[in-house]
């Protein structure tokens, strides 16, 4: 059974977001997504200043075998990409939650991740899926 | 099989060249060229004797698995027998010698040849007009993709712009219709293999510029209600593209014209026998139905009568004015199309349907003899058409060893695998194409190759998870591949 | 029958085994009301002596004549061990190398390919190649697009002195998704690109600058200048290049102060045979920051399991079997080949051979110009310098001097008159290391006696400055 820390919020792609301390959000992908996709061998991040409508395509992640979009959660604006995935994209399945993160956003409005999926939420709809 | 080979470069040598095969004239003669645009430093191309090169390139081949040394059922790809006349024949001098723009006065036999062969593809496939052209299968995807944007702008009916595609297409299907400016909607198909009806009724409407099917199906079954799912798209506005890549199966028995496509590309290097030359060059004519005649890619060769007797004359811009235009700098991969042109004389009307029926015969053979050693079937109920799937979920989720593991396994007995992972609606699938020039005892030998391994994953599963173990490498790590790029040999780190 | 191998007895065992009593009842899925007919528009089966018979007869039709066109596609000698090896069935009945244990010949094949094609171009990276050359510069343009990421405009300069053929293949392959092609006119004096045309696209939004050398005419292109102005204007530049010529001169990657970014061009110089246009097969080189933007296969030196270093296909989440509706392009297969050839031919040639079949090649074209501009009413037509190819202005037609040079076995060149309105009695020839002195003399007299044959033509005009289209 994959990871899904609690404190986090997700969505239905697979994407989680951690709101910091200064009201920003970091984006990364959740353990379930890097497991599915195997080991990553390069990651697009966005460039800072971007302005994302939700569901946006905004990144990219690439195993040998597959290569999977990652949408925008919510309507945003681009602070930065992690600039670490350029070297190492195995950070992502090293660590998904932690030196994986995708990108840090300045979200439009904060209620919007508030709306998302908690933990139990995303672990049932896992659930769902699998079946 | 040898274990490796040095990369050419290795046996460089300075001053060492195949100096019989160069002109005489020294860099002087360039002496008017302007110093600015000269080269200064050479290229890295390896000093080699003649011999060298020989040795080198036969061992490289020695490498390979091909039909002409393994059984290759590679489901999707008709790697059958090519035979040596149509080589043979298509490289007789005055072929290869002859340029893409001499004139028609020195193309009377060449261009017969393409002319017989748009005809007799016309009439295997149904299709009132066939283009030569498209230089792969995926390019005459593009081709009929275009054809049919270009017929709906025609009409003014600028908002057909989606392409329908089911779950199972190949790869190209969505990706051409991208290239072609469309955008892509999926319909699943239901649990027997066929196009589900309902999903694709509620799919089609104002919008919708076609449908791509392959039929049979890349599920390795035949579209059973096809005349519906034309009923439906047709009414809709919409029109039937045909990918050509399952011809095989109903060469001689059906024609896609008949099915109610209104546009095809036919595979030349796979139903029509020409070599795959290890990735290409293919051929991937296309046909349309009436409807789109005046769109075809030129240039086509047309036929008409003269004072000295029928001459064959190219068709260009002038003649077909809403053509989508030209799709290779000159005539497509000429030399394959003479290739198909040999192997369908010999094959003949006779010989036709002989392939759809054999091709037929022996997938459906292969496929209750492995069911018998304890393979599943994805589609049991299901007559195979000239492939089918096998599926090894069972295999992997108790005994750890999956498709890739069994196609593996299968290079050490001396067979090519079969395609793996595709279609992706079936989990740890193998999809089997045997072909028609295959022997009895070939596919009895193939049977028996599975079965040996079937018994190995249950005895000791690492030997055929840790496979091949007979070849040049072994499983080569993909990550690193893509990883740490080497795309290119560098002098200075590993001479 | 059909390369078909069966013996009654094998067909009766194998319906007994599938438990059906004939080949037929193996259709019943298939609707009854769409099986086919007999097929009486293919003609009855040939064996292999009458096919041989047949394909002698047509290829005497065509005949061996001697030939001065060039136009994109070249007769050079092809070292008989090239097609001897190539045609080995290890090579020739293989197919795309997805089980890498079972190719690392066609695997190891490609990457020295590579090698070879990146350096001759002096770029970083090759593809394993595309269909064609024309196919190429589509291909290259639609890349250029992605690459390009600073501009929004999808539009692509490309002038007038590009292969008219490849203009109008990236035409037909790109504009459905919106790529704009815009031609920039040459100088009619010099042959070459005008560089001054290119001050009216200054300030706005270009995607990429094409770059053909030699170009169309033969003529070469301030290729420095033409790629720095694209530079400094925020436009990327694709290079359209012989393979051939370049031996001697400066690769793409050199071009400028920054080289080129795309490098693309016909392959069949390379040691594959005219054949009428096809198979021949298209090559693609780049730098490496956009090594995912390129289409089409790509091979890689990696480990297998025990540390051995072995080849395989890499970078395949580009490719249309992973992404789908978003891989680069929907191309699936190389001209493997043909590539075959190519390595074996650029093995055997070197650097120093392939130097020395530019300078023969342009050394028989000097010859071949020198001779026929002797000819009254034949001079050279433009004034930069060319390689290996050059347009000639012909005070006569030229379509019936073409005609009565091919009624006695020779291609004279190719009659511009269809691309180039502009430029009247204007005839592109080419001659190779494959023509002698004696041909070439033989061209000079028959063109000699053809012309004194026909009337001059209206009025020896200098030809009119070419139009932007």
């Amino acid at each position: 059974m994959s990871n899904v820390p609690a404190d986090l919020r997700y969505t239905k792609s697979h994407e989680w977001l951690r709101t910091l301390p200064d009201g920003n959000v970091e984006v990364g992908i959740t353990d379930h997504a890097q497991e599915a996709l195997g080991d990553l061998v390069f990651v697009e991040v966005p460039e800072a200043g971007r302005t994302l409508k939700a569901g946006e395509s905004c990144a990219v992640v690439e195993s040998v075998k597959a290569a999977s979009d990652v949408y925008a959660p919510i309507a945003c604006t681009v602070i930065g990409g992690n600039p670490q995935l350029a070297s190492e994209p195995e950070a992502i399945n090293k660590d998904p939650y932690g030196s994986g993160w995708l990108m840090r956003i300045r979200p439009g409005s904060p209620a919007e991740v508030a709306a998302l999926l908690s933990a139990a939420e995303y672990t049932s709809f896992l659930a769902a899926e699998g079946e | 099989m040898h274990s490796r080979e040095k990369v050419i470069f290795e046996y460089s040598r300075p001053g060492r060249g195949a100096t019989d095969q160069w002109p005489h004239e020294e860099g002087s003669a360039l002496a008017d060229l302007p110093e600015g645009i000269r080269r200064t430093g050479r290229p890295l191309l390896p000093e080699v004797s003649e011999l060298d090169v020989v040795r080198h390139f036969t061992r490289l081949s020695q490498l390979n698995f091909s039909i002409d040394t393994h059984f290759y059922p590679l489901g999707s790809c008709t790697m059958k027998y090519n035979p040596k006349a149509c080589n043979q024949y298509a490289m007789l001098p005055e072929f290869l010698g002859r340029h893409p723009l001499a004139p028609e006065s020195h193309g009377q036999g060449f261009l017969a040849c393409l002319y017989e062969l748009q005809e007799m593809l016309r009439e295997v496939t149904g299709m009132q007009g066939v283009a030569l052209s498209p230089m792969a299968g995926a390019h005459g995807e593009f081709a009929g993709v275009a054809m049919i944007r270009a017929y709906h702008r025609s009409r003014g009916d600028l908002a057909r712009n989606e392409i329908i595609v089911p779950e199972a297409a190949h790869g190209t299907n969505p990706a051409t219709a991208t290239m072609c400016g469309c955008v892509v909607r999926e319909i699943p198909v239901d649990a027997q293999g066929d196009v589900d009806l309902e999903a694709l009724r509620a799919a089609v409407g104002p919008q919708t510029a076609g449908i791509m099917l392959t039929n049979p199906s890349t599920l390795g079954v035949f579209e059973r209600r096809i005349e519906e799912v034309a009923r439906i798209v047709h009414a809709a506005g919409g029109l039937l593209y045909y990918d050509g890549a399952n011809l095989n199966a109903i060469l001689g028995k059906v024609r896609p014209g008949d099915m109610g496509f209104d546009v095809m590309h036919m595979n030349l290097h796979k139903t029509f026998s020409t070599p795959h030359g290890g990735g290409g060059p293919g051929a991937g004519a296309v046909g349309v139905g009436a409807r789109l005649l005046p769109f075809l890619p030129i240039p086509l060769v047309g036929k008409s009568a003269s004072p000295e007797g029928e001459r064959y004359r190219w068709l260009a811009e002038q003649d077909l004015p809403q053509s989508i235009g030209r799709l290779s700098g000159f005539m497509g991969n000429a030399g394959v199309l003479l290739r198909a042109y040999i192997y369908m004389r010999m094959l003949g009307r006779e010989g036709m349907s002989q392939v759809g029926e054999y091709a037929t015969l022996n997938a459906n053979y292969l496929l209750a003899r492995l069911r018998q050693v304890g393979f599943e079937a994805a589609y049991p109920e299901r007559r195979a058409s000239h492939e089918f799937i096998i599926t090894v979920k069972r295999q992997a989720r108790e005994l750890g060893v999956t498709a890739m593991d069994f196609a593996k396994r299968l290079l050490d007995q001396g067979f090519h695998a079969p395609t793996t992972y595709f279609p992706l609606l079936v989990p740890e699938c193998l999809l089997i194409e045997p072909t028609e020039t295959e022997s009895r005892q070939t596919l009895d030998a193939f049977v028996a190759a599975m079965e040996q391994i079937l018994s190995e994953a249950m005895q000791e599963p690492e030997h055929v998870t840790g496979a091949p173990h007979t070849m040049p490498v072994r499983r080569l790590d993909d990550v690193r591949a893509a990883k740490q790029l080497d795309l290119t040999w560098k002098p200075t780190a590993q001479s | 029958m059909a390369f078909i191998p069966h013996t009654s007895a094998d067909v009766q065992e194998m319906l007994a085994a599938i438990g059906v009593s004939s080949i037929e009842q193996l259709f019943e899925e298939i609707p009854k009301e769409l099986r086919a007919r007999a097929m009486r528009g293919v003609p009855s089966q040939l064996n292999e002596m009458e096919i041989g018979r047949l394909m002698s007869e047509r290829a005497r039709m065509d005949g061996r004549p001697l030939c001065f066109i060039g136009a994109g596609a070249y007769e050079h000698h092809i070292p008989s061990a090239v097609w001897a090896l190539t045609t080995r069935g290890e090579f020739y009945s293989a197919y795309t190398p997805y089980q890498a244990e079972a190719s690392q010949g066609t695997l190891q094949l490609i990457y020295e390919y590579q090698t070879m094609m990146a350096s001759l171009t002096g770029m970083e990276v090759s593809n394993a190649s595309l269909y064609d050359g024309a196919s190429a510069v589509a291909e290259a343009s639609l890349m250029a697009v992605r690459a390009n990421r600073k501009s929004k405009s999808q539009r692509i300069l490309i002038p007038a002195t590009v292969h008219p053929h490849y203009r109008k293949v990236a035409r037909a392959a790109a504009s459905n998704q919106g790529v704009r092609f815009e031609e920039v006119p040459y100088c009619t004096q010099q042959g070459a690109s005008l560089a001054a045309a290119l001050s009216r696209y200054e300030g706005q939004d270009v995607t990429a600058l094409v770059i053909q050398q030699p170009n169309f005419f033969g003529i070469l292109e301030d290729v420095d200048a033409l790629t720095d102005w694209a530079h400094a204007h925020g436009a990327l530049v694709i290079a359209v290049v012989n393979p051939t010529a370049l031996a001697v001169l400066k690769p793409p990657g050199q071009w400028g102060k920054r080289g080129a970014d795309i490098a693309v061009g016909e392959g069949q110089p390379l040691g594959v045979p005219l054949s009428s246009g096809g198979p021949y097969f298209g090559f693609l080189t780049t730098r490496m920051e956009y090594v995912r933007q390129m289409p089409g296969r790509i091979v890689g030196r990696t480990l297998d399991v025990t540390g051995r270093p072995g080849f395989t296909l890499t970078l395949q989440a580009r490719e249309q079997h992973i992404r789908r509706a978003k891989a680069t392009s929907n191309i699936c297969t190389n001209q493997g080949l043909l590539v075959t050839a190519a390595t074996i031919y650029m093995s055997l040639m070197g650097a120093a051979g392939l130097e020395r079949v530019a300078a023969a090649s342009h050394a028989r074209t000097r010859e071949l110009v020198s001779a026929l501009t002797r000819i009254a009413g034949v001079r050279l037509a433009f004034e930069g310098a060319y390689f290996h190819e050059a347009v000639l202005s012909l005070d006569k037609p030229v379509a019936p001097l073409l005609a009565a040079l091919a009624s006695r076995g020779i291609l004279g060149g190719l009659d511009l008159s269809e691309h180039y309105p502009e430029l009247e009695g204007a005839l592109l020839v080419c001659a190779t290391e494959t023509k002698t002195s004696e041909d070439i003399e033989l061209y000079a007299g028959a063109l000699t006696e053809a012309m004194s044959g026909l009337a001059t033509r209206g009025l020896a005009t200098r030809a009119r400055p070419a139009t932007a289209a």
